[in-house]
């Protein structure tokens, strides 16, 4: 028995190591690529947190409503000419394609977003129905949408596509920052400033908080929840888009029927890290979550290690720290 | 749900009670009908089975285990699989199903815990069965009936390393960790070598004897065998499931579902008493992953896909959250389906995607309604508060109920 579990050590084989000068080697352009995963997140992890916010909700589908922005930026690019290698427009001419993907995705994910909350979920809530079978739709319907996919374009992924060459911009502490780095963290940046400053000024973010908060006394106070649920999705289905076409810039290879399922468990996760229902939170948590995922893979050695160190960090936050760091916000604090 | 939910989750609860109340009675004749045409023995299950007496469920109940034991034997021409499926291997897919459905009937049903990672146990349970019985892996050997209750505690363990972190916490975040376990087993199976990934493990073991020929009896090519055991292997859990589900373990959870925070107030240890049911799940599912291990004979990283966790549920939702005979006709439903009509096999998990959508819309407690009442106090009991005759409730009353539901009886009583 004791020869047996020798397979068992890690230091047979390489499958998990510890090298620590390995990431400190690669810290900084580490910390790019985690940042530029990690904004990509957290626009997802968004539409997790503001539906959870004002439904006490996971929206399971949410994935799906990722993926089909992934689609959407996947067949506006291919049918404007992208193709697996650099394009060769000028400058403005790429930025003005990009901008059509981007508005098409974001379209596209917005309005999955809304058909789902329509057939699935508005049913269930008009007669009240147990938390327990909201969830099941939710998976329900994410699972649906997912083979739906699937029986139209079938398993293996579409054809990468090349949106521009990423060139040098800067050199930080000896790394290289590219230029897609950048456009997917500066982009991103600008519209989780957005949507924050949209929750927290505008007459439609004080509703979604007033239903967040509590959606009787916010109902007698005259705001039309029927609306302020509608606009949620909508808005968490707009950022989904905004996030497909960072996504499809960032892993080309990535447009997948099942491609929307991990990168979900990692938004969420990245939304409870932050705190779930609350939008700065997601944002952190996104963040965070990217940076810990790619120091974590460089740490251990395999790039399959992202998914495994972001689903630890789930865990272990749900044990330590179950209100994320920035706590629930949205509305009121929750157990 | 939170405490500072309010009155909400009661207000709730109320309505739906009532809601259930008023459709309850004009509905129940078409009900009831059409389970009778649906499924054997189902469509007796609210009212008409309670009506008959101990000895004729019993022999009515001895009539189907002996149906169910010669299914693959009899293999009747339009319920037949063939020439699509070996049938006798159709039959104990179905029955893995089933004690798949079984397990985690008690996760879902029971307790109101959405498990959406169940197949990662039942992966953890194949690869106990694998890796302690194939001839691929250099560890420790033991005959293959042991790794049964080996893979059941091995799968326990797992279960409440899971449940301990995230039970405490709302049902919702179960849901997801799990959903992330699932697909984490799978990515651990590729990545530790122990594991051995795709290669996987060849030649699993099955239980011993040869038959005549000198080939075991228990091969992979031969169906029935494998049934048989797996069909007695339900009938013991289901019984002991049926016992749990009585006692006041069994009443915790249902308070639990019903209404947590209730359920807490009450003095209900919440918290104990859904690791419980997620570690009895687990264990469940652990050991039908053994079974299927040494039927399959094969054991690597593919067969685990997070999207089978869902065919599970859907077979539990579809049999009826909360009814064990609900859980085996959905699970076997589910498993059943694709095999016989192989024209739509390749469309299955679609159609059980919008199952699960429109039988929550439509339909949530399922083909079986889970029994909402007086589960704790046995049929005299029970009898005796519906039963609007008063003699008819003295002649229920009189003749000796048998044991199992004297017992229940005075758990009741106690509790």
């Amino acid at each position: 028995m004791l020869p047996s579990l020798v397979p068992l050590l890690p230091t047979e084989n390489d499958w998990i190591t510890f090298d620590i000068p390995s990431l400190i080697q690669n810290f900084w352009s580490a910390t790019f690529d985690g940042l530029t995963f990690g904004a990509i997140y957290a626009l997802v992890a968004l539409g997790y947190t503001l539906v959870y916010g004002v439904l006490n909700l996971i929206n399971f589908a949410h994935s799906e409503v990722f993926i089909v922005g992934c689609y959407a930026v996947f067949f506006t690019l291919s049918s404007l000419g992208f193709g697996p290698s650099a394009p060769r427009l000028d400058i403005w001419a790429i930025i003005l394609n990009l901008l059509l993907a981007l508005v098409l995705a974001m379209l596209a994910s917005a309005v999955t977003a809304f058909l789902l909350e329509r057939i699935a979920y508005k049913p269930l809530r008009q007669r009240n129905a147990p938390r327990l079978v909201f969830l099941i739709t939710a998976i329900g319907a994410s699972f649906t949408i997912q083979y739906l996919i699937y029986l139209w374009r079938g398993p293996s992924p579409e054809l990468a596509l090349t949106m521009f060459r990423p060139t040098p911009i800067f050199d930080v502490f000896g790394t290289i920052v590219d230029s897609q780095q950048l456009v997917i963290i500066i982009a991103a940046v600008i519209m989780m400033v957005g949507i924050d400053r949209f929750i927290s000024k505008s007459r439609t973010g004080r509703g979604i908080r007033a239903v967040a908060q509590d959606p009787d006394t916010a109902t007698l106070m005259g705001v039309n929840k029927e609306r302020i649920i509608i606009t949620t999705f909508v808005i968490g289905g707009l950022l989904a888009g905004a996030a497909a076409l960072f996504y499809v810039m960032k892993i080309p290879s990535g447009v997948q029927y099942s491609g929307g399922f991990v990168l979900g468990i990692k938004a969420f996760a990245a939304a409870v890290l932050g705190g779930i229902g609350n939008v700065r939170g997601a944002l952190l948590g996104g963040l965070l979550l990217g940076l810990i995922g790619n120091y974590g893979q460089i740490l251990l050695g395999n790039s399959q290690w992202t998914d495994v160190v972001a689903f630890v960090v789930l865990v272990l936050v749900l044990l330590l720290r179950p209100e994320g760091i920035l706590g629930t916000s949205l509305g009121r604090s929750k157990a | 749900m939170s405490m500072t939910d309010g009155p909400t989750p009661l207000r709730t609860a109320a309505a739906e009670q009532a809601a259930e109340d008023r459709e309850a009675s004009p509905k129940a004749p078409g009900r009831s009908a059409l389970r009778q045409q649906g499924k054997r023995k189902s469509g007796y299950f609210s009212d008409r089975w309670h009506a008959l007496s101990r000895q004729q469920q019993w022999a009515f109940l001895v009539i189907v285990v002996v149906l169910a034991y010669l299914l693959p034997l009899l293999n009747p021409p339009i319920i037949t699989t063939e020439p699509g499926n070996n049938f006798a291997l159709a039959c104990f897919d179905m029955a893995r199903f089933a004690l798949i459905a079984v397990g985690l009937n008690i996760v879902v049903g029971y307790a109101g815990l959405l498990d959406l990672g169940y197949v990662a146990f039942f992966a953890v349970g194949s690869y106990v069965a694998a890796m302690l019985t194939s001839p691929d892996s250099p560890y420790l050997h033991i005959p293959y009936l042991w790794t049964l209750p080996v893979a059941m505690a091995v799968t326990m363990f797992f279960g409440v390393m899971l449940g301990v972190p995230t039970l405490r916490l709302r049902g919702d975040y179960l849901a997801i960790v799990t959903l992330g376990f699932g697909e984490i087993i799978r990515i651990l199976a590729t990545i530790i070598p122990a594991m051995k990934g795709q290669v996987g493990f060849q030649n699993v073991g099955h239980p011993p004897g040869d038959g005549a020929d000198g080939t075991p009896i228990f091969s992979n090519s031969n169906g029935v065998p494998w049934y048989w055991l797996t069909l007695t292997i339900i009938i013991i859990v289901t019984l002991l499931v049926g016992n749990l589900e009585r006692s006041r373990v069994g009443r915790a959870w249902i308070a639990i579902r019903e209404d947590e925070d209730a359920a807490e107030i009450m003095g209900v240890p919440t918290f104990k008493y859904k690791v419980w049911a997620f570690a009895i799940g687990a264990a469940v599912g652990g050991l039908s992953g053994a079974l299927f291990a040494g039927q399959v004979g094969f054991v690597n990283n593919q067969k685990f896909d997070v999207t089978t966790s869902i065919l599970f549920l859907a077979a539990v939702v579809l049999g009826g959250a909360g009814n064990k005979v609900g859980a085996i006709l959905g699970g076997a439903l589910v498993s059943y389906i694709p095999l016989r009509f192989t024209a739509i096999a390749e469309y299955k998990y679609l159609i059980f995607g919008i199952a699960l959508v429109l039988i929550m819309i439509f339909r949530s407690q399922g083909l079986l309604p889970a029994r909402q009442r007086l589960l704790a106090y046995g049929r005299t009991a029970m009898n005796k508060i519906t039963s609007r005759d008063a003699t008819e409730t003295k002649d229920t009353d009189k003749p000796p109920a048998g044991p199992g539901a004297h017992a229940a009886g005075q758990r009741g009583a106690e509790a």
